[in-house]
């Protein structure tokens, strides 16, 4: 297993992995094999773990102190500078604000597209859900070359272009495609009882969506939201077309524009870095089960 | 219709049913409409003109600038690195991730516990949680000729000219190949784990009381079983391979010699640097056939060994 896993980059000081306190079950794995097995897996972390580390490493020294010992060495002290560096060349709290709008916004009115479309089509059974499933299936394929000149022009026109509403209502539609193939599915596994007693207790349409699916929905649309919000902040190509401007800027797009224009310091560049990933790492610690529950949400049908 | 009949399957009902449902369907119609049918028929009409852009003229050129693409090297040059990223993308992460997933879950979760291995779990995915500017940059400071960290350990162990990894036509694709499969492991390892969670442990059991080791417990159960989400993670991740466009922007911008140009980064430059806004559209509107082809071919040949076997 060890030798497939991709050639390490290697680090100086061996990265400090805490190994997981072994829990002893039944006589059979006693083998000292899997303690081998064990070390490999841990190896194969700290090689996908090292990139992480060097930017943390490399974010809080000086460049002077990088371009003297190098990526890999100890910084001689931890300073801020580099971030407060950054701060001053990049306004990070407007692209941080456009990010969170941005992505906030996808996520929440992606995910209420895709359950109020996911109804009519699982739940609804509207004729040719089969083809509107499809279509929609395309939309999540489709490159983004083959949008994006058309979007630039499109967003241009209607006074969108560089207005973070330009990319909330494409990802939206973009996110809800997918959303709304794999609530649909789920929504196909609800128990027709349910909802025929809601029809008996008169129950309107609009009300039985809100009040007995989205309820018994809630978990995989938290999933979604998570998902969305993920994905959008991490967009890059079409934030990157339709947001010329530094005022509309997306925290991704900022680091990219700055590392464009020459000169500026790599350890800079490295507390940038951090801090562009901080917020979906945060997410995604704060999340880190429901979103394993999730990437296979779409798996099994 | 008669309001007399309480019963849920009153032919008002029925009638209503479909007229009614299709409101919910309005809001994404018209989204799909302006985000996505629209401007893919607009691309499609572009790619039959000649066109610089913005206020200059089109002219029609018919089918001339896909007849132009059929001939063009670099074209094809860069279609062919789309092979590569399938490997990187696809085919390596996908059989790491087999292994990885079988030996988190029938190995260590069952020696070392489940908090063991869903850590590892964790740590395999965070790359895919990285925005690729983030990952992007990460990898060219490691690649770096003079101050990258691979270089610089090289040489701390005498190796003074260490290969430029991503200067180096010959080298520079696989080391964009390199960062994408760092990138990509987490996703198969986590949906396979997953999967591997529905299968019924009495099947590992009654192998291991027969004495089956981890390996026949590998082939025999682990890869059969999880064989949907194998096909799952190929189909998505084959569509994702073709549409790379960010990494080779961010890591390479297509160089050095045009080594690492793909696809999507082809029509980039057509539509935004060349000034070559129908060939860029031919470009577009030829790879979304491509990708909708292979997605329906592996959907189909999914569909034909399921009925197969059942």
């Amino acid at each position: 297993m060890k030798a497939e896993t991709p050639p390490a980059p290697p680090v100086a000081p061996a990265p400090p992995r805490p190994a997981a306190r072994p829990v002893e079950r039944g006589p059979r794995n006693r083998h000292p094999l899997r303690w081998l097995v064990l070390l490999a897996a841990v190896v194969t972390a700290a090689v996908m773990l090292a990139p992480f580390l060097l930017l943390v490493l490399n974010a809080f020294k000086t460049g002077a102190d990088y371009s003297t010992h190098g990526p890999l060495s100890w910084p001689t002290a931890f300073t801020p500078d580099a971030f407060s560096r950054y701060l001053s060349l990049v306004d990070f709290p407007r692209a941080l604000g456009n990010s969170v709008l941005i992505a906030g916004a996808v996520a929440f009115l992606g995910a209420a597209l895709s359950l109020v479309s996911a109804y009519a089509i699982g739940i609804g059974r509207v004729r040719c859900n089969g083809a509107i499933l499809a279509l929609l299936l395309l939309a999540t394929m489709v490159p983004q070359e083959a949008l994006v000149y058309p979007l630039f022009y499109g967003a241009e026109r209607t006074g969108l272009l560089n207005s973070v509403w330009s990319v909330v209502i494409v990802f939206t539609v973009l996110q809800a495609a997918f959303g709304t193939y794999l609530l649909a599915s789920v929504m196909t596994t609800l128990p027709k009882e349910l909802l025929e007693a809601a029809v008996i207790d008169g129950a309107s349409r609009w009300q039985i969506l809100w009040r007995v699916v989205f309820p018994v929905l809630r978990p995989t649309l938290s999933v979604l939201v998570v998902f969305f919000f993920i994905w959008t902040w991490n967009e890059f190509y079409l934030p990157l077309i339709l947001l010329n401007d530094p005022a509309a800027q997306t925290v991704p797009i900022a680091l990219a524009t700055l590392r464009g224009q020459h000169s500026i310091d790599i350890t800079v560049l490295n507390a940038g870095s951090l801090l562009s990933l901080l917020p979906t790492l945060v997410f995604y610690l704060v999340f880190q089960r429901t979103l394993s529950r999730g990437v296979t949400a779409g798996a099994v049908k | 219709m008669s309001a007399l009949v309480p019963d849920r399957r009153l032919p008002r009902t029925r009638r209503s049913r479909s007229g009614s449902y299709w409101l919910y369907l309005i809001p994404i119609a018209a989204g799909f409409a302006v985000v996505v049918a629209a401007p893919f028929v607009t691309n499609i009409v572009l790619s039959l003109y000649q066109w610089k852009g913005g206020m200059a003229p089109k002219h029609w050129y018919g089918f001339g600038n896909y007849l132009d693409l059929m001939h063009d090297a670099d074209f094809w040059h860069a279609f062919k690195n789309s092979l590569f990223m399938i490997i990187a993308i696809v085919v390596v992460p996908t059989l790491i991730g087999v292994v990885l997933a079988a030996v988190l879950f029938d190995y260590i979760g069952k020696a070392f516990g489940n908090r063991a291995a869903s850590f590892l779990r964790a740590t395999y995915y965070l790359p895919q949680i990285l925005p690729i500017a983030v990952a992007g940059f990460i990898w060219s400071t490691i690649l770096d000729p003079r101050q990258g960290s691979i270089n610089t350990y090289l040489r701390s162990i005498g190796i003074t000219s260490g290969p430029d990894w991503l200067g180096d036509p010959q080298l520079a694709l696989y080391s964009v190949m390199l960062m994408l499969i760092w990138l990509q492991i987490g996703y198969p390892v986590v949906v396979f784990m997953a999967a591997l969670q529905r299968v019924d442990p009495e099947l590992y059991e009654a192998a291991e009381l027969d004495g089956a080791g981890w390996l026949r417990r590998f082939r025999a159960i682990t890869v059969p079983q999880i064989r949907p989400e194998v096909f799952f993670v190929v189909l998505t991740a084959t569509v994702g391979a073709l549409k790379v466009f960010a990494p080779i922007l961010i890591l390479t911008g297509g160089g050095p010699e045009n080594s690492t140009v793909v696809p999507s980064y082809y029509a980039y430059r057509n539509f935004f640097e060349l000034s070559r806004v129908g060939y860029g559209a031919a470009i577009a509107t030829f790879m979304s056939v491509v990708i909708f082809a292979i997605a329906a071919l592996l959907i189909v040949w999914q569909r034909r060994t399921e009925r197969q076997e059942g």
